[in-house]
């Protein structure tokens, strides 16, 4: 007889090791989603017990209590109460603990017994726990708690094998073990007392060791010494940009010509037309541009869970709180923002670590403004035609200054504009203290690790990759139709859309110095701002030939004045350009009214900037 | 220990300078001035292990004024800011 599906949940505190025995129990069996209505990260997977019965697991977002004090949380209390729209309330509540450090597990386990749902406690990092000499006596904890007490060591192999045994023991009588849900919103002096209680337990079960772990606490002295850790965490970014920059590079070159090579091979094949032109236009160079940056990904993701299973984490936001703190910044959002350097998306995505909605949302409205590798293209090909290549004060490159400057130029409008959120915006939510657990450090687990980053980039190309293509479906049409008239001798892009648009735009940009040609490009550079310089280089090639479309940079010196390129560089600051951040920031905030908010505080920006640099410069005689 | 507690004045753990270790005497949110409300800050600390008779140590601290610190609590880490750690009495 085929056994029904049997729902498990897993909960737990942060830093329980619930997510390796998730990975240990599924494997790559996962699905990522979000639940409805909010942006919290929905986790579920498969796998069979030895008695062949099918399991679903959910792992849910880890919480010290069941009061729900974020959506996060609200979410587990919700799901295992059965109230989560949508959701099957939980036969087995996994309640996963990290063995050295029972404290705080066991008081929510107080807690989480009141629901009346059958329940396992597991005791994860078992190995470590037995290394370090903390002696558990599982069997009197099991009376104690009145509830099933299974080892495991998520991260060997067969580490799961008694909970995997344990769970079909339990489900074959679900039923006798379900008890009638009790629980109510706990009060202070009621939390208290759990507490009480589960030290209590934890003091009859649990021997201590005489030393506790002492290379945790000798890396600290380190890492988190008021100078010195600040130095290590500048030398582990230092690293962590050398790898995304220079070991992404050759990858993205080769997805690049490959992509080239797949165009030029349809090119070939198909008959000149509208389906070569979609096809090789629209389809692979649109979707290409944006899967050229899935190495970038790959590596920023690597060390951001590399460091997170570490244990460090925790220390960076540790050591950044109060210096980002000055302009309305969580220290947890450090890390989201640094990524932001490579690309905004998995920078958006990375800050899912902010458990603070208005902290998180902060971060997601300035992440766009740090220099995404996107732009360096674009930066790169203006600089070198107009800023001459000199030293100034002997020693410094005018045009690695000037590149320096739209870094820094940057990084300081997204503390000004975090600064102004936090004072008008956002004024009556309430800034999320700063308490935060540091795990002691853990070897980090390459199979973890591997099922993190091969998810994240799953994400990445499926959701980013539709709205790319559809972007780029749209910009292919504008830029094609209406077909030119039989005989026409302009170049085709003159009848179409875009260029119409362009033309309607150039008066709306002729104060920034911006002429049609700009605003044409400007238009398919919405998909990805890279895009722009190749659309440039379409647009003057229709006026100078294939050979100054070589040469774009050239063109483009003889083309505009100086204070136009300034003006430009200025925008690209600024400008929301990238339909693929956009959607990123709608899917992270659960709202089109975000996206929104975001595209246009950055074009208002842009354009303000654009407009003091193209005037200041006019007037300087750079006209 | 507890014998020298009865002679040790009680302080707020935000007050604490690196090294100094204690055990916690009662929680006093009202005095910590958090954005949070009392109960809910007090519910906090009490789900990060910041109850009564917990051994507290102050292992670290931040370089821009001393803030936030890294404190010993029973076998685990927290870092906390002085502000919330004001609401936490030790001797």
């Amino acid at each position: 007889m085929e056994l029904p599906l049997l729902h498990l949940a897993l909960v737990g505190t942060p830093n329980s090791g619930k997510t390796s025995l998730f990975n240990a129990l599924t494997g790559s069996r996962q699905k990522v989603a979000n639940y409805p209505g909010v942006t919290v990260e929905r986790k579920e997977g498969f796998f069979v017990t030895p008695l062949g019965r099918q399991v679903s697991v959910v792992d849910l977002p880890g919480t010290y209590s069941l009061r729900g004090r974020s959506p996060d949380e609200e979410i587990t209390r919700d799901f295992v109460l059965g109230k989560a729209s949508g959701e099957t309330m939980p036969d087995l509540v996994l309640c996963v603990a990290d063995a050295t450090n029972l404290r705080l597990t066991i008081r929510l386990l107080l807690e989480l017994k009141r629901t009346g749902r059958p329940m396992i406690l597991v005791l994860n990092m078992f190995d470590i726990a037995t290394r370090r000499g903390i002696n558990v006596d599982v069997e009197r904890l099991a009376k104690e708690l009145d509830v099933p007490v299974v080892t495991s060591i998520a991260v060997r192999k067969g580490g799961t094998a008694d909970l995997l045994q344990l769970t079909d023991e339990i489900s074959s009588k679900l039923a006798a073990e379900l008890r009638e849900n009790s629980w109510r919103a706990l009060s202070v002096s009621e939390l208290r007392a759990t507490q009480r209680e589960a030290d209590r337990i934890i003091a009859d079960c649990v021997s201590l060791p005489a030393s506790p772990d002492t290379l945790t606490a000798r890396i600290d002295a380190i890492v988190l010494h008021p100078v010195g850790g600040l130095i290590v965490l500048a030398l582990i970014l230092f690293v962590m940009f050398q790898a995304v920059f220079a070991w992404a590079q050759p990858l993205m070159e080769l997805l690049n010509s490959g992509f080239d090579a797949l165009g030029e091979l349809v090119h070939n094949t198909l008959p000149a037309g509208l389906l070569q032109s979609f096809l090789q236009n629209g389809v692979i160079s649109g979707v290409g541009s944006v899967i050229v940056f899935l190495p970038q990904i790959i590596i920023i993701f690597l060390f951001i869970l590399l460091l997170e299973d570490f244990g460090y984490m925790a220390r960076a936001a540790f050591l950044m709180d109060r210096i980002m703190g000055g302009a309305g910044l969580h220290g947890r959002a450090f890390i989201p923002l640094l990524s932001s350097f490579a690309c905004a998306i998995p920078g958006i995505m990375a800050t899912r670590v902010i458990d603070n909605k208005r902290d998180r949302l902060t971060t997601i409205l300035i992440a766009p403004l740090m220099t995404c590798s996107a732009r360096i293209p674009v930066y790169t090909l203006i600089i070198s035609a107009f800023i001459p290549a000199r030293d100034v004060w002997g020693f410094i490159n005018l045009q690695g200054l000037v590149m320096f400057g739209l870094y820094a130029t940057g990084i300081a409008s997204a503390l000004l504009v975090s600064f102004v959120i936090k004072f008008f915006m956002l004024r009556d939510y309430a800034p999320a203290p700063f308490m935060l657990e540091l795990p002691d450090y853990k070897v980090p687990q390459l199979k973890s690790i591997a099922i993190g980053i091969y998810t994240r980039a799953k994400m990445f190309l499926q959701r980013a990759g539709t709205t790319i293509f559809s972007m780029m479906v749209l910009i292919w049409f504008l830029a094609s139709f209406p077909q030119p008239p039989a005989g026409a001798t302009e170049p085709a892009i003159d009848f179409s859309l875009a260029a119409i648009i362009g033309k309607a735009l150039e008066p709306l940009l002729a104060p920034v110095g911006f002429n049609w040609q700009i605003a044409v490009a400007l238009i398919p550079g919405m998909a990805a701002r890279e895009v722009a310089v190749a659309a440039l280089g379409t647009v003057y090639a229709i006026e100078g030939g294939k050979e100054a479309a070589e040469q774009i940079g050239q063109v483009l010196a003889t083309k505009w004045s100086l204070a136009t390129a300034l003006s430009m560089l200025a925008w690209y600051i600024f400008a929301p350009q990238c339909a693929s951040t956009l959607a990123v920031i709608r899917r992270e905030t659960g709202s089109w009214a975000w996206m929104a908010v975001t595209f246009t505080y950055m074009l208002l920006l842009a354009y303000a900037a654009s407009l003091v640099t193209y005037n200041v410069a006019v007037a300087l005689g750079a006209g | 220990m507890t014998d020298t507690n009865d002679t040790r004045s009680q302080m707020p753990l935000g007050l604490a300078q690196r090294g100094y270790t204690g055990v916690i005497q009662h929680l006093s949110a009202r005095e910590a001035g958090s954005a949070l409300s009392d109960i809910e800050l007090e519910s906090r600390l009490i789900e990060l292990g910041f109850v009564e008779g917990a051994r507290v140590e102050v292992l670290h601290e931040g370089l821009v004024g001393r803030d936030p610190i890294a404190v010993r609590v029973d076998n685990i880490t927290i870092a906390v800011r002085r502000r919330e750690a004001m609401a936490i009495i030790v001797a």
